[in-house]
């Protein structure tokens, strides 16, 4: 009751403040007037009295705030008159004011950005159900690449997943009877919705126990955004078939909205079972031990009690069963564990996020030294004003105050407008895709956690560059400066603005030389050197498993395409490939390349100098005889040049 | 004026309270009957007055109300409240029971102790 009367008097007292102001005045007034009729009834003139009651009186205006002081109510309010008076100096000044803003604004925007990606791709974990226990195996041949016959041997034989299940891209054209349009899928084994502890929004999902062999479930599950978008939410669309590359496939239910895959960096437009994979991608691979890329990864939620360490002992103990039973098909490398979700970039993306916002948040510290220095600069500027107030009676500590408030509200308004841009930011890359044939986006999404990062920043810098001028401040000795006027410097104001002006440079050097070294980079990158002609090259993408070619009809169409595209006048040469860098994303397969004198050629005498990734698929080079030398020279091309990273 | 004693801290509200005590007063008012009470003994700044004021009013200890002075001039006029008034019975004690100790401390001759 006490605390709420005194909440009210204190809420009263901050709205009452002009009230009071003036009620306090007539006081104080009333007082002088009183002592000044006693003055004058003691011989003196009515002025000269009124004079010296005044100068009894002591420091009205100090006074004053001390009786506000002793009313309460005095935070709240000492702050909006901060708050006030800080608007119009900092009105006063507005080259100062836009410059300290839209440093800031640049800073905090940074790091909210790189926050948020942070924060989606590191600190917010995959959106399923314990997703904490969940495990990606990067097994076999290559990390996250493995085929159907060792995932299933790895799923029966080890003893530290609750279940295994695995997946792999499909990129199908769907029709559904009117415009037929491509779509990313996952083509999922039966347990994967289970393993994932995933429930249907609409119908049912796909279980181990459809899974009766080659092509025995024509079952699609659609995605919650692909169902809105493409279905507009029809919840009649489960018990429809549809034509997924030209194959009939049931829709038997919609995932949760929540869900968005297993892969951070794809959301799938719809799940098939993996079983009929076959349909869609127009190859065979559930006997294919060798070909290491049907499966991208298989997760699972390790059992309790199991440590990630004991199961990547027992994952590398099932793949030296199979090297051992299978040692042609099957070349083992050691095995890691990876976090679900990112699969095995998880560390360079980690890595790669981490150093990101250290940068950015040298850039915010680089900000605030500038700041810094700005402020002790303008406090110098200002010393008269505070020299003259220190007189007038108001305390240091009010002074100071009075700064800080300043150096705050210039760092909120900075955070406001780095938030901003940083949202709008962060919105465009939730919705870019970085290259325009891949379903890769980047989760991010604005929330409440980026939003409070960035206030903090911006009032933790507020006050560091803020407090730079303190000591300034607490040393001003307002009579030196009234006598010695507003060129007054003292040297030691100077070291301090120097020492911040040297940590500015020493970050900014750090930054330019990161920037440019990544700039390098990417120029290098761009113009490398591929072993042929990037210019006047066009590309156009087909997909002939989408159109349902499949088998002997594809070499078939292929033959008529180039022959088409032949026929189109300025065209010089027409060739095919399968797959071209960087975008390597989709099933890529790699093929063991051995030295001369290998005479057993299993996977693990591979020469491991030279990798030879082709894409998965029928043949890369249509096999016409012009076209077989074409296929030569790239070969040739591949293993002389530079353009493979690997060599 | 050198001879008046400065005011020890926390005794100004004492001072204050025992005023009103004798009759409502305002601030030049309460001023004048410290100066009457103690003999003029006491260096009391003006102004120092008003934060000592408005502090008892806010502990609820003073009530104020605006009036007509005696030069008919408007003023704010204090007087105590039930707690003042609790107050200052118990501040008095403390204080003389403090005195009391202190004077007896000092005029302790050697021979006493």
């Amino acid at each position: 009751m006490k605390l709420l009367a005194a909440l009210s008097l204190r809420i009263a007292t901050l709205f009452q403040r002009s009230q009071i102001n003036a009620e306090m005045e007539e006081e104080l007034r009333s007082h002088i007037q009183h002592r000044a009729d006693d003055l004058a009834r003691d011989g003196l003139d009515r002025a000269e009295a009124e004079r010296l009651a005044c100068i009894e009186f002591g420091g009205r205006e100090r006074i004053k705030e001390e009786c506000h002081e002793a009313l309460g109510g005095n935070f709240l309010d000492t702050l909006l008159q901060d708050v006030r008076f800080g608007f119009r100096v900092l009105r006063k000044s507005p080259s100062f004011t836009a410059a300290a803003v839209v440093t800031l604004a640049l800073a905090i925007g940074a790091n909210a950005v790189v926050f948020g990606v942070l924060d989606a791709l590191i600190l917010r974990p995959l959106n399923v159900p314990q997703a904490e226990s969940l495990y990606g195996t990067e097994y076999g041949l290559d990390p996250g690449f493995q085929s159907y016959p060792n995932y299933l041997d790895l799923r029966d034989r080890n003893r530290s997943f609750e279940d295994l299940a695995a997946f792999n891209f499909v990129f199908a054209g769907l029709d559904t009877g009117k415009n037929p349009s491509t779509a990313t899928g996952f083509a999922a084994t039966g347990n994967y919705f289970d393993v994932l502890r995933i429930q249907p929004y609409l119908g049912r999902f796909f279980h181990s126990s459809d899974e009766q062999g080659p092509n025995s479930a024509p079952f699609l599950v659609l995605s919650y955004a692909y169902w809105h978008s493409r279905f507009q939410d029809d919840r009649g669309v489960v018990d429809r078939t549809i034509q997924v590359s030209k194959h009939p496939f049931t829709i038997i239910g919609v995932t949760p909205p929540e869900f968005r895959g297993s892969l951070l960096f794809v959301s799938p437009d719809f799940l098939i079972p993996i079983v009929n994979q076959d349909q869609v991608n127009g190859e065979n691979i559930l006997n294919a031990r060798g070909d290491t890329h049907p499966i991208f990864e298989a997760i699972g939620h390790l059992k309790p009690g199991v440590t990630p360490d004991q199961a990547v002992a027992d994952v590398n103990a099932v793949g030296a069963y199979l090297e051992k039973t299978y040692p042609k098909e099957f070349g083992q490398k050691s095995s890691t564990l990876g976090r679900a979700g990112l699969t095995s970039f998880d560390s360079a993306v980690r890595q790669f996020v981490t150093g990101l916002m250290l940068l950015a948040g040298l850039i915010l510290l680089a900000a605030c030294a500038n700041l810094g220095g700005l402020f002790a600069a303008r406090a110098a500027d200002r010393s008269r004003e505070v020299a003259l107030r220190l007189a007038l009676g108001s305390s240091r500590k009010r002074i100071l105050r009075q700064l800080l408030t300043e150096a705050v509200l210039i760092s909120l308004v900075g955070g406001a407008a780095g938030l901003a841009g940083s949202v709008v930011l962060l919105r465009r890359l939730s919705t870019w895709q970085p290259f325009p044939s891949a379903p890769i986006h980047l989760p991010v999404s604005p929330d409440a956690k980026v939003y409070v990062v960035a206030l903090v920043l911006a009032l933790v810098s507020g006050l560091l560059f803020g407090i730079v001028p303190v000591r300034q401040v607490l040393r001003a000795n307002p009579y030196e400066i009234v006598k010695a006027g507003s060129s007054g410097r003292v040297g030691r104001r100077l070291t301090v603005r120097d020492a911040l002006l040297v940590l500015q440079i020493a970050i900014c050097a750090v930054l330019v030389t990161s920037s440019m070294v990544a700039v390098r980079g990417l120029v290098r990158s761009l113009h490398g050197n591929f072993g042929f002609e990037l210019h006047n090259a066009m590309l156009v993408g087909t997909n002939l498993a989408m159109a349902g070619y499949s088998g002997d009809r594809v070499p078939a169409m292929q033959r008529r395409m180039i022959h088409a595209m032949e026929a189109i006048p300025g065209v010089e040469r027409v060739g095919l490939v399968n797959n071209y860098p960087p975008l390597v994303y989709g099933a890529g397969s790699r093929v063991s390349v051995f030295k001369e004198e290998t005479r057993d050629l299993r996977p693990a005498n591979a020469d491991p100098r030279i990798v030879l990734a082709t894409m998965g698929g029928p043949p890369a080079l249509e096999p016409a005889e012009r076209d077989e030398r074409d296929a030569e020279t790239l070969v040739t091309a591949a293993l002389n040049g530079t353009s493979l990273p690997h060599y | 004026m050198t001879d008046q004693a400065q005011l020890l801290p926390g005794t100004l509200d004492l001072l204050i309270l025992r005023a009103v005590s004798l009759g409502p007063l305002h601030g030049y008012g309460i001023l004048l009957r410290i100066g009457q009470i103690s003999g003029n003994a006491l260096l009391i700044e003006q102004g120092a007055l008003y934060p000592g004021l408005f502090r008892l009013v806010r502990q609820g200890l003073l009530k104020a109300n605006w009036g007509t002075s005696e030069n008919n001039r408007r003023a704010k006029f204090y007087e105590l409240t039930a707690a003042g008034r609790r107050r200052l019975r118990e501040e008095t004690a403390n204080w003389n029971r403090l005195v009391t100790a202190i004077a007896s401390a000092l005029s302790v001759q050697p021979e006493e102790v």
